[in-house]
């Protein structure tokens, strides 16, 4: 055995392959994007591992691959399980021969996400099972069991961390040698692989007949668990079992109960965890899943026992659980007086704000500006997407009129040109969003005749999540090098007739190419290139020179970090500036120099 | 052992390595450690924090409010941020180096850091550091984690060996900045044992 400290998501990765995982297939996406980077470090074997275009894709590898008997692995966050519901829902249906595990990471908060969904309500939907980790350590033997469950029952599996568990550290003991599980291979079988409609009535019935005795089977499983032995009882789960335990160590005498599983509901677990208890609280983070669930239960059981939570507003409805409010609501419930810790800070000075902004030297900046420039005065709408570049919207760029989800800038750009065919309507989107789900938003252009501008930002990885390679990298998580998928030859082959290839960087040339394209009809494109300044070395760094006569110009237009006031005087922060040149190019009166793009 | 270390700072600061290094160092002496670090969005420019939680009984992978024994600050609003994590009679270690937010060259509002120390020093036990000062001899900002760790070393609070903390700079940091960073943490060692204030 060896020892690891890793994040929550290496504990995953760890005990995927401690569980001769075969293939791994997913899309990054905070919180859950270090399980396949952590996998591709920790390998050894014939493991398959991949980030696929989108959640969707991830799926359908990881099932037929599963198919055949081997292990599989899906990793995405929880939206990209919407991505992926399609191919899920059907294959609750159609089951599966190896384990099959799919993670879905949660964001209670949400911290990195555009949705509070709960995976949990998504398994019960799907009709299979969830498994839910409290801590790294425990996440880490759960999924083993995750693919012996899915093994057992021949049915695809959800296994939910939440952010506060994906991203804390901890001691992990793992075999210094793991080796991917033997498989049969496919066989054929028409009648088990093939979804119709008589193939889903049929598998519906027995779905529903074997959920119960998963249930059963849940109801010893080792991590549901309980201590205690008041008539008042604590139900938690995920990292909010955590926070409660933290604040219950000093109560051991509370039931306190931690549900695992929630679906199938351990319903005689539950029973037997409900003996004798008058009142519960649930404390979990996003849906009200437990609370309902118990209701279901003392309702059909006829038991006495009043239910607190969410529902009747115990627990906040939105945003993560911590420490402190697990204290604060678990102890009103148990009618514990409060104490003050702490230093008392009411007193505290106002500080200023840190919103998230464009890196210094981000080339996205110098692409929405460009677009900025050349669109002045003209009726316009911009589309963003998600990826760094939804920070565009911040002052003073404030480029980003609509972001939705992933790829939808492209679509709802020609939504707002059928409304108002006056604008000019553009759509920002990455270069691995754009591989990820913008394709078939532009062959809907280009079949509808909508007018649009789309601006492809290529800055050559997945900025935001990690730097991950994508199909335009030319490498790929095996570690091989392969063709470049070109963006500007699928634009071409789809039908696209106007595509401009600018450095965002050149400023003039961006904007000349912006007014090119804004005044014809049909599809143009843009494809801003011009690579990550996390992935790259920094140039020369600009400098500022006695000429400067303080109009603050470059900072009010563009907003770059680097641009700092000292002393009253415009200044270059030379920590953080990268010699983009950008500000050099915007400068009145020349004053700013030093830089490669002057 | 039980102690809860908060690190915080600005996103590019070097929180991260320091935390690291921290777990590292306290792991090498056998300790179990748990640690966790602000990831994604609000890393850029944002505010972030790294909990450390050394020791074997705890629930929370976060340190809850009021129990920290030590906060590691990079910069002094963000200290401030989260004093609420420290304990009464836990310490502060802070940079007195303003980080500026990009919204301040729009919107000044005279922010630096000053306003920030002053009220630190009269809520808590502190170690002032003059970050900007300290990094000058080493030619870059980047330094300024393992001057921070220095200091953390110098006041003894987290019972970590200097010579944990120096073998885990020698482990995780490149074989060709290992002897400045050991210097800057020489640095730091002498600023923590000179500048405790209360």
């Amino acid at each position: 055995m060896r020892k690891e400290y890793v994040m929550g998501n290496g504990a995953i990765a760890l005990g995927a392959l401690a569980a001769g995982v075969n293939l791994v297939a997913g899309y990054p996406g905070t919180p859950s994007s270090e399980i396949i980077e952590n996998m591709a470090k920790y390998k050894n074997g014939e493991v398959h591992i991949e980030w696929s275009v989108n959640e969707k894709a991830a799926m359908e590898v990881a099932a037929s691959a599963a198919y055949c008997g081997a292990r599989t692995l899906v990793t995405m966050k929880q939206m990209g399980l919407n991505v992926a519901a399609d191919a899920l829902m059907s294959l609750a249906y159609v089951g599966v021969k190896g384990g099959m595990v799919v993670v879905s990471a949660d964001d209670p908060g949400p911290i990195s996400s555009q949705t509070e969904q709960d995976t949990r309500m998504f398994a019960e939907f799907a009709r299979i099972p969830v498994f839910d980790p409290t801590s790294p350590e425990e996440a880490y033997e759960m999924i083993q069991d995750a693919f012996d469950y899915s093994e057992k029952y021949e049915t695809p599996v959800l296994f939910r961390p939440t952010t506060r568990v994906c991203h804390a550290y901890a001691s992990i003991e793992t075999p210094e040698q793991t080796a991917p599980k033997e498989y049969e291979g496919f066989v054929k079988d028409s009648k088990k692989w093939v979804i119709f409609p008589r193939l889903s009535f049929r598998n519906h019935a027995k779905m529903e007949q074997r959920n119960p005795k998963i249930g059963a089977d849940f109801s010893d499983y080792r991590y549901n668990e309980m201590s205690g032995s008041s008539k008042k009882c604590v139900f938690a789960s995920g990292v909010s079992y955590a926070y409660a335990k933290e604040y219950l160590k000093d109560h051991p005498e509370v039931r306190f109960v931690k549900l695992a599983t929630a679906f199938p509901f351990p319903e005689d677990f539950v029973l037997r965890a409900l003996d004798g208890v008058e009142e519960v609280l649930c404390f979990e983070e996003l849906s009200p899943y437990i609370e309902s669930a118990l209701l279901k239960c003392i309702g059909t059981h006829g038991l006495n026992v009043k239910v607190y939570g969410k529902l009747t507003g115990h627990v906040p409805s939105s945003g993560e659980n911590s420490a402190e409010s697990a204290a604060r609501i678990i102890g009103a419930f148990l009618g514990v007086e409060e104490e003050q810790t702490g230093i008392d800070v009411s007193d505290r000075p106002e500080l200023p704000v840190r919103p998230p902004v464009l890196c210094a030297g981000c080339p996205h900046r110098a692409s929405f500006y460009a677009v900025k420039r050349a669109m002045e005065g003209k009726k316009s709408y911009f589309c963003g997407d998600i990826g760094c570049y939804t920070l565009g919207n911040a002052m003073p760029l404030d480029m980003v009129d609509t972001c939705l989800c992933m790829g939808a800038g492209i679509t709802m750009a020609q939504g707002l040109h059928w409304m108002d065919k006056e604008a000019a309507c553009f759509a920002f989107v990455g270069d691995s969003t754009f591989f990820a789900s913008g394709m078939t938003g532009v062959v809907n252009a280009l079949y509808n005749e909508a007018n649009m501008v789309l601006c492809v930002l290529d800055n050559s990885t997945t900025a935001m999540t990690g730097h991950q390679p994508h199909p335009g990298t030319g490498r790929n998580m095996m570690g091989n090098v392969v063709d470049k998928v070109s963006i500007e030859k699928i634009l071409e082959g789809m039908g696209v007739t106007k595509i401009l290839t600018v450095n965002p960087l050149d400023l003039a040339a961006a904007v000349a190419a912006v007014q090119e394209c804004a005044g014809l009809p049909g599809v143009k494109a843009i494809i801003f290139k011009s690579p990550c300044v996390a992935i790259t070395k920094p140039s020369a760094k600009v400098e500022i020179s006695e000429n400067c006569i303080g109009c603050k110009k470059c900072i009010r237009e563009i907003g770059c970090p680097a641009l700092i006031i000292k002393d009253g005087k415009v200044a270059v922060d030379e920590s953080l500036c990268t010699g983009c040149g950008l500000c050099a190019q915007i400068c009145p009166v020349g004053a700013i120099g030093g830089a490669d793009h002057e | 052992m039980n102690k809860d270390i908060l690190l915080c700072g600005v996103g590019g600061q070097g929180t991260v390595l320091a935390s690291k290094l921290i777990a590292a160092a306290a792991m090498r002496e056998g300790h179990t450690v748990h640690s966790a670090e602000t990831i994604g969005m609000a890393q850029r420019g944002g505010s972030v924090t790294s909990h450390i939680r050394i020791g074997e009984d705890i629930g929370s992978p976060l340190i809850p409010f009021g129990a920290a024994d030590m906060i590691l600050a990079f910069e002094p609003a963000e200290a401030v941020r989260n004093l609420h994590y420290l304990k009464p009679d836990g310490i502060v270690i802070v940079n007195r180096t303003p980080v500026r937010p990009t919204t301040e060259s729009l919107h000044e509002t005279g922010y630096d850091g000053t306003k920030e120390i002053e009220y630190l020093k009269t809520k808590c036990k502190c170690v002032v550091i003059d970050g900007e000062a300290l990094c000058a001899p080493f030619g870059s900002a980047r330094y300024l984690n393992m001057i921070e760790l220095g200091a953390v070393s110098a006041t003894g609070v987290l019972g970590i060996s200097e010579e944990a903390l120096l073998a885990e700079i020698e482990a995780q940091v490149k074989p060709q900045f290992v002897e400045t960073n050991k210097k800057a943490f020489a640095a730091g060692r002498e600023a923590g044992q000179t500048n405790e204030v209360k």
